[in-house]
């Protein structure tokens, strides 16, 4: 990166982020792939189409999300203030939706007729065939066979809405094996096609695309802790699968190098195990799905398969610019395991009355622990990516109970 | 150009007016001492080039066949390492037979770029087809393969405008590998007219051989794109000739390699048959 003192300068014109990032796709894509770029491009800085997006994300999505001080979280914690940006109360139910919205928009506009995506919790799945449904257009979601069976609730939802869900059962049926069989899905139906990936990874224009529909979280958190306490925040604390709620939360703050920011990774059953899904923290670089960022692999190369009980944050990868960012040392990443999460799910829910997503009660059971090393006039803004009904069914059985 | 395997086997081809038959396995499926069996009775079936897979686990742009050929090896114990070493043996016995490794860019980059080149160059590799390294990223190891004197093909895609083409040309050595379908290996077949209209939009703008694949399922097909071009690329069909001799516990059957082997006589026949 040319300019030393911005976080935020990224990519460069070949998509990178330093050595993160690129184009690494079969060349039936490339063509489609430029003309991603070249239509987001057109559109990013086009007053007419941000309207179109800034009305749906008003009176569609349910825009602003509140950034809600959480009184009795914060008094659980007996530190920082606690805050948590709601997009748990956006239509749908998540982040995710942000992002739909605009390439939904920018998927119009290139004139394509059929939607494909990826989906690990379904929340990336539901919204996608929410917008497909908003706008008219044949939606098919890619989805492991793992992963179907623990989100039951939004696989119907996604049917109801009129999508197809298709089953993925290579490899260990979650999120990585379902973005394969979605990118082998584009290269088949390229003349029709429009893949709206899910989170800040993919080839390039994808992570800077999606980072650019999301980084609205970050924008309106500051705003309303300016305006709610006058000043930055001291924290922020978000969950990391691919990383688009955590980077949408971080972006507009990189360069407030005051403001410390943790994304949390998840441990599945430690990262000292085989099972977790840390590409950061228990990864190293690699090229997979378009783009060169930490990975879980093996000696030769091969990508271990990640675990988490949470299903949006079971993947082997991670955000390019999340690379990035870590490498040059801007944010720091923890990791939470499965039982942590669980229990702040509990904690949360039984607290603040908010039944958090799986993925979010990552973030959730970091910021307590960080919370409490904190002093009771400092700031702790933690991201509600999504709201935890879809994962019920999961929580219960981590408890014992039998629905 | 310096005298490569593979131009000089492509020169050879064209001076006996017939086109090459290109058989892709993957190195390791389904076990070791299978894969080598199969690779070292290649050319003696009728094979004028090989392509061996080097497995991954994550291989986008295969279809079923391939993909489980792939997951065979891994459970095999293949790796870089020992795709390299069954290279090294097949040149004891074979020194002109071309072969070319192909797959993702991942473990290439795990084992390290220039200590594999190195280590391929030295094992007797002639080339590489990186099904997930478009021009975009020649940086990465197209350049430095060719820096080493190994050809780096490109494949060509039905997506392609001339500007494109033009670009993948100017790039190619080797040859320029025509993937006949939009989509991935062994799911649909050619169409004929196609094929042959892209055949001639790639030589006006490139003078190396032109390989068709990704299409090619029978003997038939490859008779007929082997006339349309300068060489037959065929895969998912040869391996789907080891799926379907594996019993129930997914070992290799006894006769699975005659089986494969004879299958790939029949394509070679077929090849041969169509610039007599
Ligand atoms: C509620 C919620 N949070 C977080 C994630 C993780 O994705 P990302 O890291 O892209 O925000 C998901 C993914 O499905 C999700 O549903």
């Amino acid at each position: 990166m040319n300019t030393p003192n911005t976080f935020m300068a990224g990519p460069d014109e070949d998509g990178r982020f330093g050595i993160f990032g690129g184009r690494f796709v079969a060349e039936t894509l490339m063509p489609l792939i430029l003309d991603v770029e070249k239509h987001f491009n057109e559109v990013k800085d086009d007053p007419e189409f941000q309207a179109q997006v800034q009305g749906y994300l008003k009176q569609y999505v349910g825009r602003p999300s509140p950034l809600y001080f959480a009184e009795r979280f914060t008094e659980h914690c007996g530190g920082a203030k606690v805050y948590f940006k709601r997009e748990d109360l956006n239509h749908t139910g998540a982040h995710k939706i942000n992002s739909c919205i605009g390439q939904i928009l920018l998927a119009k506009r290139m004139g394509k007729k059929r939607i494909i995506a990826e989906t690990g919790a379904g929340q990336h799945g539901v919204a996608t065939a929410t917008v497909c449904a908003l706008f008219g257009l044949d939606c098919t979601v890619f989805m492991g066979a793992t992963d179907i069976e623990r989100q039951q609730p939004n696989v119907f939802r996604m049917k109801l809405l009129g999508a197809e869900v298709r089953p993925v059962t290579a490899g260990s049926g979650t999120l990585k094996d379902a973005m394969n069989e979605a990118l082998r899905d584009w290269v088949a139906n390229v003349h029709d096609t429009y893949y709206l990936i899910g989170t800040v990874a993919g080839p390039h224009p994808y992570p800077v695309m999606v980072r650019e529909f999301q980084k609205i979280i970050g924008e309106e958190a500051r705003e309303q802790i300016m305006e709610q306490e006058g000043r930055l925040p001291d924290m922020l604390v978000a969950c990391v699968g691919g990383g688009s709620n955590a980077m949408g939360l971080f972006y507009p703050f990189l360069d407030d190098t005051d403001v410390r920011i943790i994304g949390v990774e998840a441990a599945g059953h430690g990262v000292d195990t085989d099972e977790h899904a840390a590409s950061l923290t228990g990864g190293r670089p690699g090229v997979l799905h378009g783009n060169r960022t930490y990975l879980l692999q093996d000696d030769d190369g091969q990508i271990i398969e990640a675990h988490s009980i949470s299903a949006g944050l079971d993947y082997p990868g991670i955000g390019p610019e999340h690379s990035f960012l870590f490498d040059a040392g801007r944010v720091e990443y923890h990791s939470i395991k499965d039982d942590e999460a669980v229990a702040a799910f509990q904690l949360c829910t039984k607290l603040e009355g908010i039944i958090p997503a799986l993925e979010s009660s990552h973030a959730l059971a970091e910021a307590e622990k960080l919370a409490k090393q904190m002093s009771k006039d400092e700031i702790l803004v933690v991201n509600m990516s999504g709201r935890g009904d879809k994962d019920v069914n999961t929580i219960a059985k981590a408890m014992g109970t039998v629905l | 150009m310096s005298q490569t395997r593979l131009k000089t086997r492509f020169d050879q081809l064209k001076a006996e007016g017939r086109s090459a038959l290109v058989t892709f396995i993957t190195a390791g499926d389904p076990d070791l001492a299978t894969s080598k069996k199969l690779l070292m009775g290649m050319p003696g079936a009728g094979a004028d080039v090989i392509e061996l897979g080097m497995p991954f686990s994550d291989p986008m742009a295969d279809g079923p066949a391939i993909q489980l050929g792939s997951q065979r090896a891994l459970a095999a114990g293949m790796n870089l390492k020992n795709v390299l070493a069954m290279v090294r043996e097949f040149r004891q016995a074979d020194n002109d037979t071309p072969i070319v490794l192909m797959g993702y860019f991942n473990p290439i980059y795990s084992y390290g770029v220039d200590g594999f080149l190195k280590d391929a160059a030295q094992a007797g590799v002639d080339g590489f087809i990186i099904v997930d390294l478009p021009p975009e990223e020649e940086r990465e190891f197209a350049i430095p393969a060719q820096k080493a004197g190994l050809d780096f093909i490109y494949l060509c895609t039905p997506t392609a405008d001339d500007a494109r083409l033009q670009l993948i040309a100017d790039r190619a050595s080797g040859f320029i590998y025509y993937v006949s379908i939009t989509g991935v290996t062994g799911t649909a077949s050619a169409v004929t007219s196609d094929v042959d209209a892209a055949v001639k939009r790639i030589r006006q703008h490139s003078d190396l051989p032109v390989a068709i694949g990704f299409g090619i399922n029978t003997p038939d097909q490859a008779k007929t794109m082997a006339g349309l071009s300068d060489a037959a690329v065929v895969g998912s069909a040869i391996v789907k000739r080891i799926a379907d001799n594996l019993d129930e516990n997914g070992k290799a059957k006894a006769g699975l390699s005659e089986a494969v082997l004879s299958y790939v006589q029949e394509l070679a026949d077929g090849v041969r048959a169509a610039k007599a």
